[in-house]
């Protein structure tokens, strides 16, 4: 664990930059992590699958999946390797400021 | 006359059923099991079938012989489960009432989520082994395969019994050995996850095996569609793997009554309290094995420890009292990896599977994260216990329903010497 400051704000990054505390997320945050990954700008289909994102790991507990998120917003898989290529699931969890999804068992 | 209605005559509902037949008095419960079909499946024998160590007959037997005596069997599928009327419609369209409803109705595998897996390919170069007739067809199939590439895919997570996967390609790299044709066959592991297992000292046992065995792995591969004419199996991010044979394990969903009644997640598994297993629907409503959208395996030995568990809770609740969360998500596994040796692994929801011996400490006989013939003889004995102990709901001695340190070393906390 390791304190980073990300758009002016300190944050408290997992080994692999995942935030650990939900809360000290923004929306600048988002831009600035999104920037790093190779995503810029952030559209409003990304914010519509960050907005999901975060709200459904609260109300669940956890990250949502890419089939959940896909189910949740209306956006197709395919849309989704277009929106965060390389790996929707994890990619799209980090810019929400949330932690990386586990495997399921 | 009240009544308990089970829905699903697998592992988990057959158990149940003769676990609430016990404790239930006969002149107040009428106990109810719903299934489709008679025939009882011991699914851990799918995957013997495809080597031709088992067949039909030895994984098939007629559920009703397994439902106890004193509980109403109906061979009907289900319809819709309607909670808020506490009934259930079954397909010839008759209503089954309910006071207490445990739903045991497992996964399946759903093939058509994938693009192309089942166009013109199905059944010809690719095949699943989780229904008697995709192993009964791979095992033609395998015996047939004068060599090239055999890709097994994972789909995507979360898949029943986990380490089948793996299982079968220590199984196939061992086939292929007897066969002579060893060196005539490329084994690829096609894996959405990140490394063998999910948690990470059996991810790296089980990774080290694969290695040994000159098995290659393809890891965080996605999979999208298949071109059946090409034989390739492509990612999402646009990675393509050729195949000879492709060995499939598609998307696990729950069963079609959840969806059509509304009661599951994206996949179709239910919303379940992961200590209590009450459905989040309704406090009468149970569930239970498979069917759960728990993150414990779906394995038949989880069905098992949380039967107990099940059973204490059904009892409190009709009693008005307390439910005990003390379901932590215990799963207990024989991995084969050929050549007549396994490995075992138990674990739960927050011990990842460690080394040492099971179930007494330093006698064992099992050894835990570690191939032994010991364990091999273990996983072919499970299928006499399966029959005969675990679908009576009978304990199975010295394991407990949730998991024990007893045995295990834990490599972060040095063991005394």
């Amino acid at each position: 664990m390791s304190t980073a400051t990300i758009a002016g704000v300190p944050v408290e990054l997992d080994a692999e930059g995942f935030m650990t505390d939900a809360s000290q997320w923004t929306r600048e945050i988002a831009e600035a992590i999104a920037r790093d990954n190779g995503i810029d700008p952030l559209t409003d289909k990304h914010w519509q699958v960050i907005d999901f994102c975060r709200a459904d790991n609260e109300a669940k507990g956890t990250p949502p999946t890419v089939r959940r998120i896909t189910k949740g917003t209306g956006i197709s898989t395919k849309e989704m390797y277009q929106l965060f290529p390389k790996g929707p699931g994890i990619l799209s969890s980090k810019i929400a400021g949330l932690p990386k999804p586990k495997g399921c068992i | 006359m009240n009544r308990l209605l089970i829905l699903g005559a697998g592992t988990a509902g057959t158990m149940m059923a003769a676990k609430m037949r016990r404790a239930l008095p006969r002149d107040e419960w009428n106990i109810t099991i719903v299934d489709q079909d008679n025939d009882h499946l011991y699914q851990p024998g799918l995957l013997f079938i495809p080597f031709g160590v088992y067949d039909e007959s030895d994984v098939v037997r007629p559920r009703a012989r397994y439902v106890p005596k004193g509980v109403d069997l109906l061979l009907s599928g289900i319809d819709v489960i309607e909670p808020g009327e506490n009934r259930v419609r079954l397909m010839d369209g008759s209503l089954v009432d309910y006071d207490f409803l445990v739903i045991a109705t497992g996964s399946r595998i759903a093939p058509d989520e994938m693009e192309g897996l089942t166009g013109p390919g199905w059944q010809k170069d690719i095949f699943d082994f989780y229904t008697l007739d995709g192993a009964t067809k791979l095992h033609r199939a395998l015996e047939d395969f004068e060599g090239g590439r055999l890709v097994l895919n994972v789909a995507e997570m979360p898949i029943k019994c986990p380490v089948a996967p793996l299982e079968f390609l220590f199984l196939a790299d061992w086939y292929f050995h007897k066969r002579g044709m060893r060196d005539n066959v490329e084994l690829v592991y096609a894996t959405p996850l990140d490394g063998a297992f999910t948690k990470p000292m059996a991810s790296k046992k089980l990774g080290g095996l694969l290695t040994d065995k000159g098995i290659q792995v393809e890891t965080v591969f996605n999979a999208g569609s298949v071109d059946a004419e090409r034989k390739i199996l492509a990612s999402w991010d646009e990675r393509e793997v050729p195949y000879d044979l492709l060995v499939t394990v598609p998307t696990n969903m729950g069963a079609e009554v959840i969806e059509r009644s509304d009661l599951g997640d994206e996949l179709g598994f239910i919303p379940t309290d992961r200590n209590t297993l009450q459905a989040e629907v309704a406090p009468n409503v149970f569930v239970i094995g498979d069917a759960t959208d728990l993150p414990s395996s779906k394995a038949g030995s989880v069905a098992h420890f949380q039967g107990e568990i099940l059973e204490h809770n059904l009892l409190a609740a009709i009693a008005g009292e307390e439910l005990a969360p003390d379901f932590d998500g215990h799963a207990n596994c024989f991995v084969e990896t050929g050549f007549g040796k396994a490995i075992l692994i138990d674990f739960n929801y927050d011990v990842e599977p460690l080394p040492g011996r099971f179930p007494l400490a330093k006698v064992g006989p099992m050894r835990l994260l570690e191939e032994s013939r010991m364990n091999h003889w273990g996983k072919l004995a499970f299928r006499w216990i399966y029959w005969n102990q675990l679908l009576a709901g009978r304990e199975i001695p010295l394991v407990q329903a949730q998991l024990s340190m007893k045995g295990k070393e834990n490599p972060a906390v040095p063991q005394a010497a």
